[in-house]
């Protein structure tokens, strides 16, 4: 029987689309309650698996159980259970706003009154409420993922499977979007989202880091960055970029990453390298604000992961 | 089957059928372009074709021949010719389409229980007017000999060899001479054949083309109910095309209506379920617009053209082809239009072609549920 405190196990799974392997033996567990980033840039099989776990998608190898059904089996079983946000905008953009709520409440079987009420609330949450007459197709890119998100919520879904829903969203539509997601979090329904950005990831509860199809951490964002291997250091320069070139060879520095006018550098002992590189540089004569430990952010931590399995 | 998502399917394709009021217009326009297109690209007939005659003979008889050909609409006299010479001279100069010489002995050979032979020289420039033509004098003459063997067998009794004439009777028409009578039905079945698929080929290829059925499979709906919900508009939109078809045969083409407008109602409506669910299990199959409707022409415009019997007579194709048509709804649809149109049949005689258009329709349906997929691949 599966363990009904997970929303979703996944464990081995596998898509190919030949040549590609879109997801490579991936496993991970999301627990219920939880909001669960997959990261990772553009390929990296976030949508393969997204698709997966709503039951749209047969993998190849591998197994996903979510809320308590096997997709792999059954795909529909689950269905009743999940809302899924394609990252391609999935809803009809020739239906009105309150036309596309009232066709995905009819597929869920909500009452009317159910369904009206439910849709005053959250249009409400996501200020949209004077917009329930325009057609789908006329709204701004953020108008159009909150929409969805309103379809997605007008049945109570267990797991809510969201993926890049804040792509193209300005960012206050994106902060009111994750104020909605906390609180649908607090009342009990899993989230799992996909994002191509660090930033949005460390909202996230716990994510999965991936790259190639493969899973590279999966942990809370706090403590993916203590698990860094070494340290990383920033060298602040307003020639951050031309300083590049010389530190990305220097002892001891597995990788660099340039992030505005700061360089990061990962390395293996901070206390050692500092001074070394700061001799290494007035030596030279480059110029530099500052050498000093950082705690590293996802995305250093994501850089350094990708750049160790492709040594080159 | 769930009601409720079913109307759901419904309700939300009806709604963005009317916002497409262009697409929408098409729609109903449609048979509308096809009925007069093809109507009158192949049935139109020939009315008042320039006559020249030459008799030989100057009998009663052959005057009661003569008279038999600008009796009726198809032909009208324009010259009387004094001999031989003066006719072709017509015919050539295109002053007269046809010719007909009556032979000397014409009255003597009939009366005498012998066959006689009338010539006919047609202009066959345009091959298919010619055609045409060469149907029409068969057929005037075809009746005139009837009535000529009537006539010998009621004085000399019917034991003896009758008188026949020349021209012989193979009428590619019917009764009337009309051949749009008997074209029109096969056109309102190709039309309607047509039209039907292409309405619900685009629809399920449509949406995977536009991102929107990846978020509908994610939901509890089934394949049944999507296709089914789809159907309800599609429905209403193909039938009244269906009744615009039968307007047009009857007060644009004339096509006599003898029959029950509920058993052309009853039988269109098997025909277009029939072909609505072909246009389903099309755009089940193929995931783009394209495909769908390159598809969808291949298995209805050319079956429905080449093996329902509409272009090319059935029982004189090979056996194999025959055994074909068999499966082809639109066969069974011209039959059932020709006996309600011009036979005036009711709907039981009409069990059987009725029944294979059903089992079509159900057959077609259940290979558009199983192809139906609610995966990517
Ligand atoms: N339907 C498909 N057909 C062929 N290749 C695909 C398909 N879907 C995804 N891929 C490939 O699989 C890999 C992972 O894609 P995807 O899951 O969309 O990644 P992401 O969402 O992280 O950008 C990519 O290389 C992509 O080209
Ligand atoms: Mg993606």
């Amino acid at each position: 029987m599966p363990d009904e405190s997970w929303a979703v196990v996944v464990e081995g799974l596998v898509k190919d689309f030949p040549p590609v392997r879109a997801v490579d033996h991936l496993s991970f567990r999301v627990s219920a309650g939880e909001i669960f980033g997959l990261v990772g840039p553009d390929g990296a099989g976030k949508t393969t698996t997204m698709r997966v776990l709503a039951g749209v998608m047969a993998p190849d190898e591998g197994s996903a159980v979510v809320c308590g059904c096997d997709v792999v089996r059954d795909p529909e079983a689950v269905k009743q259970h999940i809302s899924y946000m394609p990252q391609r905008f999935g809803l009809y953009e020739d239906l009105t706003v309150s036309e596309n709520i009232r066709f995905y409440a009819d597929l869920f079987g909500i009452s009317r009154r159910q369904r009206e009420q439910a849709a005053a609330r959250l249009l409400a949450a996501c200020g949209m409420s004077e917009f329930s007459g325009r057609l789908a197709g006329k709204l701004s890119g953020g108008m159009k993922q909150k929409l969805g998100l309103v379809c997605a919520l007008i049945h109570t879904p267990r797991l809510l499977l969201l993926d890049e829903p804040t792509n193209g969203v300005d960012p206050l539509s994106r902060r009111e979007f994750w104020a909605m997601l906390y609180e649908l979090a607090a009342q009990g329904v899993t989230i799992v989202n996909s994002t191509a950005y660090l930033d949005e990831a460390e909202r996230c509860h716990r994510v999965a880091l991936m790259h190639r199809g493969r899973l590279l951490f999966c942990d809370q964002p706090q403590r993916l960055k203590q698990r860094l291997p070494g340290a990383v250091i920033a060298v602040v320069s307003p020639i951050a970029a031309r300083l590049r070139e010389e530190l990305a060879h220097a002892d001891g520095v597995h990788s660099v990453l340039l992030i505005g006018d700061a360089l990061h550098l990962f390395v293996d002992d901070a206390a050692r390298r500092i001074p070394q590189i700061s001799r290494a540089l007035d030596a030279k004569g480059l110029f530099y604000d500052e050498v000093v430990r950082i705690t590293p952010t996802i995305e250093d931590l994501f850089v350094n992961a990708v750049t160790a399995q492709e040594p080159h | 089957m769930n009601w409720r998502r079913m109307l759901a399917l419904a309700r939300k394709e009806s709604i963005q059928i009317r916002r497409d009021w262009r697409s929408l217009a098409v729609v109903l326009l449609m048979p509308v372009m096809l009925m007069t297109l093809m109507g009158y690209g192949i049935a139109l007939d020939q009315t008042d074709v320039p006559l020249c005659v030459y008799d030989r003979e100057g009998s009663q008889l052959s005057q009661d021949l003569l008279k038999s050909f600008v009796s009726n609409r198809y032909f009208s006299l324009k010259l009387d010719a004094r001999d031989y010479r003066q006719l072709v001279t017509a015919v050539d100069g295109g002053v007269c389409t046809v010719g007909v010489v009556v032979p000397l002995y014409f009255s003597k050979l009939l009366n005498a229980g012998r066959p006689a032979t009338v010539q006919a020289v047609i202009d066959a420039t345009d091959n298919n007017t010619a055609n045409l033509i060469i149907g029409y004098t068969q057929a005037v003459v075809a009746r005139f000999s009837a009535a000529v063997q009537l006539d010998y067998q009621q004085r000399r009794g019917p034991a003896l060899g009758a008188p026949s004439l020349g021209l012989q009777a193979r009428t590619w028409f019917n009764e009337d001479l009309e051949s749009r009578n008997f074209i029109v039905p096969g056109v309102v079945a190709l039309v309607m054949a047509v039209i039907g698929t292409f309405l619900t080929s685009l629809t399920i290829a449509r949406e995977w083309e536009r991102g929107t059925m990846e978020q509908l499979v994610s939901t509890p709906v089934t394949a049944a109910e999507v296709i089914a919900g789809k159907l309800i508009p599609y429905f209403v939109i193909g039938m009244t095309d269906a009744a615009t078809c039968a307007a047009i045969s009857g007060w644009w083409f004339e096509v006599p209506f003898r029959g029950s407008v509920m058993t052309l109602f009853v039988s269109s409506a098997v025909f277009l379920i029939g072909v609505l669910l072909l246009g389903f299990l099309i755009s089940a199959l193929s995931r783009t617009q394209l495909a769908a409707s390159q598809f969808a022409l291949l298995t209805t415009f050319l079956p429905a053209f080449l093996l329902s019997g509409f272009a090319f007579p059935i029982d004189q194709m090979p056996i194999a082809v025959r055994a074909v048509t068999r499966i082809f709804p639109a066969r069974y649809y011209v039959t059932i239009l020709k006996a309600v149109f011009l036979k005036g049949t009711g709907i039981e005689p009409l069990f059987a072609p009725m029944l294979a258009m059903a089992l079509f329709a159900a057959a077609v349906g259940v290979g558009a549920v199983r192809g139906f997929k609610k995966t990517l691949d």
